[in-house]
């Protein structure tokens, strides 16, 4: 199964009682204002899930992998989530042997 | 910035909803995604990214101040792929503003 946008206003509307408009606006800024923070340089951390945490990459050297032909990488900012401890848990336990 | 940051930001932007109704909402958000990546489902939001679970297969790991062998679970790690659009937002933001961390 897949969640998107859609269901999570979904639990939204159907757990907090809020109207199908609210919840939309929250699920949408949500991301939208992580997505935000982190166009400003700042990491942004939410605690019990993870980091969502910047890297600024130096160039290097690539190659097309299909052609052999070298190409080269450029500079660029990255971003990469770091999950924390209690997603980690939940999802070992569920998952785990 | 942190959750509780996140929520006043929000929570501005929504200003017609009372603060707790927010504070609710995120927490039930992440709530959520957490819930759904221990199910192993997929999340995906469109523009932001995705959340999948990478599973690694058992394995015999080492001690390494020891050397001794240590069997290792099947284990599973949440992964988020970042999205076209916010990849491309992020990058462009490289030559504007420095790191703060």
């Amino acid at each position: 199964m897949t969640i998107t946008k859609a269901e999570l206003s979904q639990t939204l509307a159907d757990t907090l009682g809020l109207n199908k408009r609210e919840s939309k606006e929250i699920v949408e800024d949500f991301f939208g204002q992580i997505g935000e923070i982190l166009q400003t340089g700042e990491d942004v951390k939410l605690s019990g899930f993870g980091n969502f945490e910047l890297r600024d990459k130096s160039p290097r050297p690539g190659r097309n992998p299909r052609t052999g032909e070298d190409v080269p990488i450029t500079a660029r900012r990255v971003v990469t989530f770091k999950p924390g401890q209690k997603l980690r848990a939940l999802v070992d336990q569920h998952q785990g042997v | 910035m942190t959750k509780s940051e996140l929520i006043d930001l929000i929570a501005r932007r929504q200003h017609q909803l009372p603060h707790k109704d927010i504070e609710l909402a995120v927490n039930l958000i992440i709530e959520t995604l957490s819930e759904a990546l221990a199910q192993d489902d997929r999340i995906e939001v469109r523009g932001f990214g995705s959340f999948t679970l990478h599973h690694r297969q058992p394995r015999i790991g080492r001690n390494p101040k020891t050397g001794e062998s240590v069997a290792l679970n099947r284990k599973s790690v949440p992964h988020f792929k970042p999205g076209k659009e916010l990849k491309e937002s992020i990058d462009a933001s490289r030559e504007r503003v420095p790191l703060v961390g």
